[in-house]
């Protein structure tokens, strides 16, 4: 039981991912671990989202060995979108569908029951504080409800992992703050996170970042001993520091 | 199972709550029918005709009045001068131009021999081939009355003599056009909601975004695909219930065959033609190449269908193309099903190369669809 709980989640060996000439995933090589809040950080087009895509089964990998939740990304994609849970850069639930009919769909093709569906979407939307607003179309709630929103449907059927593609982008800083905690309390009830980002200060929420550059991982560590590590005062700082020392990035991270 | 009634579920909900649907489904019908019925017709009627009798004798005058009372003509314009009649013509004012030469019924008595001239605008090559048979079949019938007169034969010989055509027009006795034109629009109805919406919703989807989130859940292709399916089907058959009604009220069309074959026909078609939307918008990657590509295929198979223009008579290669056109099978089925009252026994045919057209297309947009890029 404990050696099979050290098993990681996520493990990720030589992931090379090519567009033509382009390498958008130049060989990466990491491991998340169960219960983690993960975060995968670099500046846009770094190659986080190709990345991302991957592990969630909706893109194959040029080479490389992934697996996650204990499934192959190369054959056995239908298990991994099982355990798994994904919320997109651009904002995808239904707009013309309410807050109650989008939790319903969602939870109604992972496969839960109709009761389960009903206590347990009644028990999100009053922790959402989106009682008066079940039956509204969703089109006609604030970005950042929306955003909550989305994150609490990808979490609905209570997923191994969840995979949020920079969830936070163009929110404000309170309900950054709000989605933070979603995040946390996911994390707690035993939910794996693997998050991308461009906000540096987010970083520091999670347990370990990886920072990407240019379609590399450049650095993998707890936030707090790469601060240490590079000497700076804040991840931002690190970010910084790497993306204009590409000397400073070694040839091989250490996982 | 319970997927695909999650996915039907989400598909009607979204339907119903998009404003432009009622409107689709009940005026689109409607205006269709009433404008498409009436102006498409190929009846002649009221032909110009430009009369320019040089002769005006008795017989002469007899012949003019042969088209004056016939329904197909008009009399435009009466003139002395030829020139003036070509005139007329070169401004569109006529269509047609009835010469009687000077002489003419001298020459008939005299020599037993007479000559007219017909003139035809043959911009149109269909009003003039048929509006020549129009007239010559007047010249032809007023030929004989005077022979019959003027030998002093008993009426009814000649005709006795002759051979008589007396044409019995099976399935549409009185050729009244719109009987044929109604099932033909309500094809092209059926089609388009078929073709069009399915499409479209997918496409939709897509450009949202929100296929991807369909995409990392555990949905099947085939769910998927009957999710985006059912409703539209279920839609085009109200349609043709609707545009059915409509015909029997506005035009009085005859429902001969069982609407139970024609429903399960339409069914079996939809099933082809919404395949095919499927297909196309799982190819597309943008809403324009998804409507430019329907609409290609639509024109084509539209204007080969037999809609205006009767399959049997195009050359032999196009009749081969129509093989892979599924709107030429239902429009063919559609109009023997309700004038001719065909039932599955006499169309067992056509039903078969639906299904397996209908299988293949299906198939093939589960197949081409992606949930992998």
């Amino acid at each position: 039981m404990k050696m099979e709980n050290r098993q990681p989640i996520i493990r990720v060996r030589n992931l090379v991912k090519k567009f033509g000439d382009f390498v958008a995933n130049d060989n990466l090589s990491f491991d998340v671990q169960r219960g983690e809040i993960f975060g995968f950080l670099g500046a846009n087009g770094a190659g986080k989202t190709t990345a991302i895509r991957i592990l969630c089964g909706l893109s194959k990998p040029t080479s490389g060995e992934i697996s996650v939740a204990g499934f192959d990304v190369y054959h056995q994609t239908d298990s991994i979108k099982r355990n798994i849970g994904y919320m997109s850069q651009k904002f995808s639930l239904y707009e013309d569908l309410t807050v109650y009919e989008n939790i319903r769909f969602y939870g109604g093709i992972y496969g839960m029951t109709f009761r389960e569906i009903k206590t347990r979407a009644v028990a999100l939307i009053e922790k959402l504080g989106l009682t008066r607003y079940r039956d509204t179309l969703i089109g006609s709630l604030p970005l950042g409800w929306k955003q909550k929103l989305a994150f609490s449907v990808a979490i609905f059927h209570q997923p191994k992992i969840v995979f949020l593609d920079e969830p936070t982008s163009g929110v404000d800083p309170v309900t950054r703050r709000q989605f933070w905690g979603l995040i946390y309390e996911a994390a707690h009830n035993g939910i794996t996170v693997f998050v991308t980002t461009h906000y540096m200060d987010e970083a520091e929420y999670c347990d370990r970042v990886s920072i990407m550059v240019d379609g590399r991982i450049a650095a993998l560590d707890t936030p707090a001993q790469l601060i240490r590590t590079y000497g700076t005062a804040n991840i931002n700082d690190v970010f910084i520091k790497l993306a204009r020392n590409p000397g400073l990035i070694p040839a091989e991270v250490q996982i | 199972m319970r997927t695909i009634l999650f996915l039907l579920q989400k598909e009607f909900l979204q339907i119903f709550r998009n404003r432009m649907m009622l409107p689709i489904i009940f005026v689109l019908p409607l205006v269709q029918l009433i404008i498409l019925v009436n102006a498409a017709t190929m009846e002649m009627k009221n032909l110009k005709i430009f009369i320019v009798d040089q002769d005006l004798s008795v017989t002469s005058r007899q012949l003019v009045d042969r088209f004056a009372a016939s329904p197909f003509f008009r009399i435009s314009s009466r003139s002395f001068s030829l020139d003036e009649a070509g005139e007329a013509m070169e401004r569109g004012k006529t269509d047609i131009i009835l010469h009687i030469p000077a002489n003419f019924e001298k020459d008939l008595v005299r020599e037993n021999r007479a000559e007219v001239q017909f003139l035809f605008n043959a911009i149109n090559g269909t009003v003039a081939g048929i509006g020549y048979g129009y007239a010559a079949s007047i010249t032809g019938s007023y030929n004989r009355e005077i022979i019959a007169k003027w030998y002093q034969i008993p009426k009814g010989v000649i005709a006795q003599q002759s051979i008589e055509v007396r044409p019995s027009f099976w399935y549409n006795p009185e050729l009244n056009y719109k009987v044929f034109m109604v099932p033909a629009v309500l094809a092209i109805l059926v089609t388009i909601i078929g073709a069009f919406l399915s499409g479209l919703n997918i496409m939709r989807e897509k450009e949202l975004g929100t296929i991807e989130q369909i995409n990392v859940t555990p949905i099947r292709k085939h769910q998927f695909i009957i999710g985006k399916l059912v409703p539209f089907l279920i839609i085009a058959l109200v349609e043709l219930g609707f545009g059915l009604t409509i015909g029997k009220i506005l035009f009085d069309i005859p429902i001969n065959g069982s609407l139970f074959v024609l429903f399960v026909t339409a069914a079996i078609y939809l099933m082809t033609i919404l395949g095919l939307g499927l297909l196309v918008s799982t190819l597309a990657r943008t809403l324009q190449q998804a409507i430019f590509i329907s609409f290609f295929f639509m024109i084509v198979f539209m204007m080969m269908s037999g809609l205006f223009t009767s399959v049997e008579t195009m050359p032999n290669w196009a009749q081969n193309i129509n093989i892979i056109n599924p709107i030429a099978y239902f429009m063919k089925l559609v109009r023997t099903i309700l004038l001719k009252g065909s039932g599955f026994r006499d169309i067992y045919h056509d039903i078969i190369a639906l299904v397996i057209y209908g299988i293949a297309m299906l198939s093939l947009a589960t197949w081409r669809y992606r949930k992998t890029v």
